[in-house]
């Protein structure tokens, strides 16, 4: 059975309709990611699957539990990570930790062991008696990953676990997300990174303005744009004289700054000699010669019309929160 | 799980909310100053500046203005105890804290039970100064240690009382400015009752308002004890007055949970 299913999913603010009619299946064992751009309705979808919001339209289940007429069931059954951190900045993470344990009905002693093993396991066992406002972003978000993990839950909610995180704290928390999931933990996982869905996710669903525009592996989803393509930098000649010789190996691309030449090969590294030797034989020199495969950009572009914009890594890592 | 279980676990969580609520306010100094130093400020400027007002005719027979002024001070002290509760559930809301416990597999309610609970200790440890301070300055409490204890425990309840407000008004807003922008409306309430001075010296219409301010009656239950000796009439009265206010408060704040769980 599927640990999450959506039929029909709707949600209507007043006139808007934020999410249209999403249908998803989610595998036992699975990291499904959920990628698009801020506003597509990720979060919405997210709230309505973890029970924060109703639906009005359509049904969605969560390891096996209707959200609408099953709320408390489904909400034994997952842990949620949401998009800002939700914590407490005067709490420390230990009270944190020992807090959601309590939420989830597990007796204090218990709550106490698991507190300690999580902290340790997110490597804040150091920082566990510091109130949470001093913490870092990165050590924010694992302690917000490890209170979702207390009652080890089937299903697993992060809500774009890595937006505004350092290269180095978001590689730690996809080692966690691969580690859980490895252990069993169903992840459905939002985010507007293409190359965290590329890294983390078995499927992809692609939302853009409320509606799953493309969904499958990332590998099914790159090899339905096509194959990959040569992008050729001409040091000498004209890019309509490389064009025309090129053309008898394959698709033409459309030319990149009007400099580029691109063009589309079946075989991929195996084409590259032979663009090579036509165009040396035509007299043709390059500068540069590049291999291109098709990104989930390129998918989302086919999908949508438009590129995913990503957002800038500069200046990511979150300011510590007044405490 | 059982009935029974399941009855404990719940008080469980509303202790644990309870008490992080109180962690929270005693941390955060702009919650814990309008509960404890604010009224003992103006306990101290009352009572230093107008303490010839016991001789006023038709002032009732109080052996010091301080006497008289404890119930006033417990009374603010309880009411802004409602209203920090309030703004610190806003400030939740707006956090997205309580999105956490949304999410978890406990009673919804039982998340406005955690915060009512933190109020009602907060109430219970502003009556506890402003009683010591009293005692330090020589006020004497006329019905002894059971006028005491009763005048604490209607102080801890008429502060989760006010906290119910409070927090429907924080489920409503989710803003945490709004519920602090209540600030002076809660002590308009408050003046315009007996806490600060006696209703039969008022003049109108201050007069009327306070003798159907349910505040009023909460008040004179805190300090009849304080003053006299345990009357049952104005036992009943607070009493009845407070489970006015937790009727109201409860009410509003799970029509506010409902509206604030229905639009996300």
């Amino acid at each position: 059975m599927p640990a999450i299913v959506a039929e029909g999913l709707e949600r209507a603010f007043g006139e808007v309709l934020a999410v249209q009619g999403i249908d998803l299946a989610v595998e036992e064992g699975e990291i499904y990611g959920f990628l698009g751009p801020n506003g597509a309705g990720k979060t919405t979808t997210v709230r309505m699957l973890t029970t924060l919001l109703l639906p009005t339209g359509g049904r969605a289940s969560v390891a096996g539990h209707d959200v609408s007429a099953e709320a408390r069931a489904v909400r034994r059954s997952i842990g949620v990570a949401l998009q800002e951190a939700a914590l407490d900045p005067l709490m420390t993470g230990r009270e944190l930790i020992r807090l959601q344990a309590t939420l989830q009905g597990i007796p204090t002693a218990e709550g106490r062991r698991r507190a300690d093993d999580l902290l340790e396991r997110v490597d804040l066992a150091g920082a566990a008696d510091r109130r949470v406002g001093t913490y870092s972003g990165g050590m924010q978000r694992r302690l917000d990953l490890a209170a979702a993990l207390v009652h080890e839950p089937r299903v697993l909610f992060l809500d774009e676990p890595t937006t505004g995180l350092d290269p180095v704290s978001r590689k730690t928390i996809w080692e966690e997300v691969r580690a859980l999931n490895n252990e069993g933990t169903t992840v459905f996982l939002t985010t507007q990174y293409l190359e965290e869905a590329d890294q983390l996710a078995d499927d992809v669903g692609i939302i853009d303005s409320g509606r799953i525009v493309a969904e499958g592996t990332p590998e099914s989803l790159k090899a339905e744009i096509g194959n990959p393509h040569i992008q050729l930098q001409l040091a000498e000649g004209s890019v309509a004289e490389a064009e025309a010789k090129l053309g008898e190996i394959g698709r033409l691309l459309p030319p990149k700054d009007g400099k580029k030449v691109l063009v589309e090969v079946e075989n991929g590294a195996a084409d590259i000699p032979r663009v090579v030797r036509i165009l040396d034989e035509a007299g043709i020199a390059v500068e540069a010669l590049e291999l291109v495969r098709p990104t989930l950009d390129d998918v989302f572009v086919a999908k949508t019309g438009y590129h995913l914009e990503e957002e800038s890594e500069e200046n990511s890592e979150q300011e510590p929160v007044g405490a | 799980m059982n009935g029974r279980a399941s009855l404990a676990t719940n008080l469980r969580v509303v202790r644990a909310l309870g008490m992080r609520s109180v962690r929270q306010t005693f941390r955060r100094p702009q919650l814990i100053a309008p509960i404890i130093v604010f009224p003992t400020l103006l306990l101290a400027i009352q009572t230093g500046g107008a303490s010839a007002a016991v001789e006023l005719p038709g002032f009732p027979p109080v052996q010091s203005f301080l006497q008289f002024m404890l119930a006033g001070a417990i009374m603010q002290s309880l009411m802004l105890a409602g209203n920090s509760g309030g703004i610190a559930l806003a400030v939740d809301i707006e956090m997205g804290f309580t999105d956490r416990l949304f999410a978890a597999p406990i009673p919804r309610f039982a998340i406005v039970l955690g915060r009512l609970a933190g109020t009602a200790a907060l109430g219970l440890f502003g009556a506890l100064w402003f009683l010591a301070i009293g005692l330090i300055f020589g006020a004497e409490i006329e019905s002894g240690v059971a006028g005491a204890l009763l005048a604490v425990a209607l102080a801890t309840a008429a502060a989760c009382a006010v906290g119910g407000i409070g927090a429907a008004i924080a489920l409503r807003t989710g803003s945490a400015s709004v519920v602090q922008g209540l600030f002076p409306l809660v002590l308009v309430v408050l003046f315009v009752s007996s806490a600060f001075f006696p209703q039969e010296l008022m003049i109108e219409p201050a007069k009327t308002i306070a003798a159907y301010n349910p505040l009023s009656f909460v008040a004179e239950g805190i300090r009849e004890p304080m003053i006299s000796g345990i009357d049952a009439t104005d036992t009943l009265e607070a009493l009845a007055a407070i489970a006015g206010i937790i009727i109201l408060g409860l009410a509003l704040s799970a029509r506010a949970l409902r509206h604030r769980l229905r639009v996300g």
